[in-house]
C-alpha cells in the first residue's frame, strides 16, 4: 500500500509538538546547522579545494533538489548561477507567497514548524554568503508573520543569527516581510519588486534574472518555502542519501495539497514519483476516493496553472527497459508517477504540487470560469496581451457558464488564450492562458454543446437554457 | 479628523526601516501597520509615509490602489472576506457568502466588499486562502475560519469573530 513518507512533515501535527524553538531543540532542531558549519574542505580528483561552503552547494546540487515552488528547477544549479564576481552583496529571499489556487503546503510549515524553515533559510545563506535575507509572507497570513518574527527572535537570541554565527565568523539577519493580497507577488521578480517598495510589477528576462539583477539590482536567490526546508535536510542525511529518496531525477520528497471531489483532502507528503496520482486520489491513506456514487471527471494536476488532465487519458511516457534503451509506454492517467518528469512528458507540470480532482457532477464550462476570473483579477496589468486578454476570457466564460453562450465560443476563447501565452513579460500569461486552452481542448463538446443549447434558448425565446449563477460557481444548478 | 500617529507605533516603524538597505522597501509594513491602527489609508497617512520614507505621496499612492489588502474607505469591524476560488467553490463558498449577505441584509449578488449600515461587518469575496483542503474557508479579520457550513456562519455573526 502507498504510504506517506515524511521528511517535511514529520513533526507537523505531531501531538504536543509546538513551534517554539525549544521544542524543535528537543527533536534536533538547529543540529544540521552546526553540521554545515563543520563541514571540512574537500578535495576533488583533479587538485582542486572545495571549501566548506562550497562543499554544502555542491551537495544541494548533487542531491537533486528540485524547487518545490514551480518551476522545479534544480536548486544547485540556481544557486551557481549566482553572480559572485560583481562584489555586490548576494541576498536570499524566501517565497512565502503560497498563492497559487490549490496549494496550501507552505502555510502548514511556517505555522506548525517555523523553525525548520529558518534552519534550512540560515544554512542556505551560509552557503552562499548571504548576509541579509528575507521571508516574503503573503499578506493574508498575519498569524503566520508574526510566528516567524517570534522564531526569528528565538534563533537571534541562541546566536544562530546576528553577528558571528555559533563562532563561524558568518553574519546574518531574516526578516518577515509581508505582502498585501497579490498574487503575481509570487512571481520572483514581481515579489522583488513588490519587497522594493513597489507595484509588483514583473521584471523581464532577460536581463532581470533574480541571480544577476535581483533585489536592489543585486544577485539575489529566491527559494519557496519547502525548497529552502530541504536544504537541511540535505546537510542531515547526505547527499547521496537523499537523492535515494524519490526516484532518478525527482528526489527527495514533496508535499502535495489536495481538494476538491475527494473525500479526504489535505496535504500529504510523498516520496516524488512512488506514489500515483490514482493513488493519491482513491488510496485510503490519501484522498480516500471519490464521493459515492461519483465518478472521476478531470484533474488539475499542478495548481490552477497547469494544464487540465482529463479522466481514461492515456499518455506516452519514456521508461528506461531492462537493457537501457529508452521506450515510450502508454501510462493511463491514474498509473501516473506524480513527479516532475511524468507530469510534464504528460503535457502538463507538477507546478505547485497541488492537486484538484473534478467528479462527474462538475461543469467544465463552470468550473474554467471559476479559475479565469481568478486570473483577470489577478493581471498585473503591465503586458496588454495578458491585461485585456486575461478579461475577454473571464467575461467569454461568464457569459457561457450564464446562459448567454455562443457556438463558437469554444474557438473564441482558445484564439485569445493562443495570443497570450508567449507575449508577456512573466510567465502568468501562461498560467492564465493553460487552463483555457487544455479545458476547451479536452472538453470541447461540453463548451460547444453549451454554447449551442443557449443560441438555441434565445432563439426560441425560451431564455437561458441553463440557471444563472451568481460569480461563477462550477456547481451545477 | 486629526492625523496622529502614537510614539511607539512611530517607534516601532523606524526600527522597521532598519530592515532594509533601502527604506522604500519598508512602505508596504508601514501600510499594514498604519492600517491596522487607523482601519483604513487615508491621504493622511499616504502622505506621513510618504514623508517618513523620503517618497512622494504618489509613490505610496499607487501601492495603495495596487495591493487589494490596502482599503481608504473605513469597514466593518468584522472582516469577513470568502474564498472565491476553486476548490472552495467547488465546495459551496458561492452560497457561504450568500448567507453571510442574507443574514446581514447585503446583496448577495453584488461582488465589491460591502459593509452593514451599522458598520458593524463587512463582507467580501477574496482568491485562494491556500487553505483549499478545508475549504470553504472565510478569514474573519486575522482567524481563518475553515469548512465553513450555514451554522459555522452564524456563530461569526454572533460573536463577531
Ligand atoms: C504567476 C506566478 C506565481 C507564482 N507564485 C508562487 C508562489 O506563490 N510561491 C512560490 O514559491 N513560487 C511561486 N512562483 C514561482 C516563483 O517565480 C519562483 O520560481 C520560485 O519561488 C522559485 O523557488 P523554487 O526554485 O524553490 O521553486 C510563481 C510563479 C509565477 C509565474
Ligand atoms: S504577464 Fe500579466 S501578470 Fe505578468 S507582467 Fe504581464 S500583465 Fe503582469
Ligand atoms: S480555493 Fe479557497 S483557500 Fe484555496
Amino acid at each position: 500500500m502507498p504510504e506517506q513518507f515524511k521528511l517535511i512533515l514529520k513533526h507537523v501535527d505531531a501531538p504536543g509538538y509546538t513551534p517554539d524553538i525549544a521544542c524543535y531543540m528537543r527533536h534536533g532542531g538547529y543540529e544540521a546547522l552546526k553540521l554545515a558549519l563543520a563541514t571540512a574542505p574537500r578535495d576533488l580528483p583533479d587538485g582542486k579545494k572545495l571549501t566548506p561552503k562550497e562543499v554544502v552547494r555542491e551537495d544541494v546540487k548533487a542531491s537533486g533538489l528540485r524547487g518545490r515552488g514551480g518551476a522545479g528547477f534544480s536548486a544547485g544549479l540556481k544557486w551557481s548561477f549566482v553572480d559572485r564576481r560583481s562584489g555586490k552583496p548576494i541576498y536570499l529571499i524566501c517565497n512565502a507567497d503560497e498563492s497559487e489556487p490549490g496549494t496550501f503546503k507552505d502555510r502548514q510549515i511556517i505555522h506548525k514548524d517555523p523553525h525548520q524553515l529558518i534552519e534550512g533559510m540560515i544554512i542556505s545563506c551560509w552557503a552562499n554568503d548571504v548576509k541579509l535575507a528575507y521571508i516574503y509572507i503573503r499578506g493574508e497570513m498575519p498569524k503566520g508573520a508574526r510566528l516567524l518574527e517570534q522564531a526569528l527572535a528565538e534563533a537571534r537570541e541562541k546566536g544562530f543569527l546576528g553577528k558571528n554565527i555559533l563562532g563561524s565568523g558568518s553574519d546574518l539577519e531574516i526578516y518577515v516581510h509581508r505582502g498585501a493580497g497579490a498574487y503575481i507577488c509570487g512571481e520572483e521578480t514581481g515579489l522583488i519588486e513588490s519587497l522594493e517598495g513597489k507595484r509588483a510589477y514583473p521584471r523581464i528576462k532577460p536581463p532581470y534574472f533574480p541571480a544577476v539583477l535581483g533585489l536592489y539590482m543585486c544577485p539575489t536567490i529566491v527559494n519557496n518555502v519547502e525548497t529552502l526546508c530541504h536544504v537541511k535536510h540535505i546537510v542531515t542525511m547526505g547527499a547521496a542519501n537523499y537523492a535515494k529518496l524519490g526516484t532518478p531525477n525527482n528526489t527527495g520528497t514533496r508535499i502535495v495539497s489536495l481538494s476538491g471531489d475527494v473525500q479526504r483532502p489535505g496535504y500529504y507528503e510523498i516520496e516524488v514519483g512512488k506514489v500515483t496520482i490514482g493513488e493519491l486520489i482513491n488510496d485510503p491513506n490519501f484522498g480516500g476516493g471519490l464521493r459515492s456514487g461519483r465518478s472521476l471527471k478531470a484533474v488539475i494536476p499542478g495548481g490552477s496553472s497547469s494544464k487540465v488532465l482529463k479522466a481514461g487519458e492515456v499518455f506516452k511516457l519514456n521508461r528506461k527497459g531492462a537493457d537501457g534503451q529508452m521506450t515510450k509506454v502508454d501510462v493511463p492517467l491514474l498509473d501516473l508517477p506524480y513527479d516532475f518528469d511524468s507530469l510534464q512528458q504528460a503535457g502538463t507540470m507538477s507546478g505547485s504540487s497541488a492537486i484538484i480532482v473534478l467528479d462527474d457532477s462538475r461543469s467544465m464550462v463552470d468550473t474554467l470560469a471559476n479559475l479565469s476570473e481568478f486570473y483577470a483579477h489577478e493581471s498585473c496589468g503591465q503586458c496588454t496581451p495578458c491585461r485585456e486578454g486575461a478579461l475577454w476570457l473571464s467575461k467569454g466564460l461568464h457569459r457561457l457558464s450564464h446562459g448567454e453562450g455562443r457556438k463558437e465560443d469554444a474557438a473564441y476563447l482558445s484564439h485569445i488564450a493562443q495570443n497570450i501565452q508567449g507575449r508577456t513579460i512573466c510567465a502568468f500569461g501562461e498560467a492564465a492562458s493553460w487552463p483555457v486552452l487544455s479545458f476547451v481542448k479536452k472538453f470541447r463538446d461540453e463548451f460547444e454543446a453549451q454554447g449551442a443549447a443557449d443560441e438555441e434558448a434565445r432563439a426560441k425565446g425560451t431564455g437561458p437554457a441553463h440557471g444563472t449563477r451568481t460569480a461563477a460557481s462550477p456547481n451545477k444548478h | 479628523m486629526s492625523f496622529a500617529v502614537p510614539a511607539t507605533l512611530e517607534a516601532r516603524l523606524d526600527e522597521l526601516t532598519t530592515h532594509y538597505p533601502q527604506k522604500r522597501s519598508a512602505s508596504l509594513m508601514f501600510l499594514h501597520a498604519l492600517q491596522e491602527h487607523f482601519g483604513h489609508i487615508s491621504d493622511e497617512a499616504v502622505e506621513w509615509t510618504a514623508r517618513k520614507l523620503g517618497l512622494t505621496p504618489i509613490n505610496v499612492h499607487e501601492l495603495v490602489t495596487f495591493y487589494p489588502m490596502f482599503r481608504q474607505q473605513p469597514l466593518g469591524k468584522t472582516h469577513v472576506k470568502v474564498c472565491r476560488t476553486l476548490s472552495c467553490a467547488l465546495a459551496g463558498s458561492a452560497e457561504v457568502r450568500a448567507h453571510f449577505c442574507e443574514k446581514l441584509g447585503l446583496d448577495a449578488h453584488a461582488h465589491a466588499p460591502q459593509t452593514t449600515a451599522d458598520g458593524k461587518f463587512t463582507v467580501e469575496f477574496v482568491e485562494c486562502l491556500a487553505a483549499c483542503g478545508s475549504a470553504p474557508v472565510v478569514l474573519v479579520n486575522e482567524d481563518l475560519h475553515e469548512k465553513v457550513t450555514a451554522a459555522k456562519a452564524d456563530d461569526i455573526l454572533r460573536t463577531g469573530k
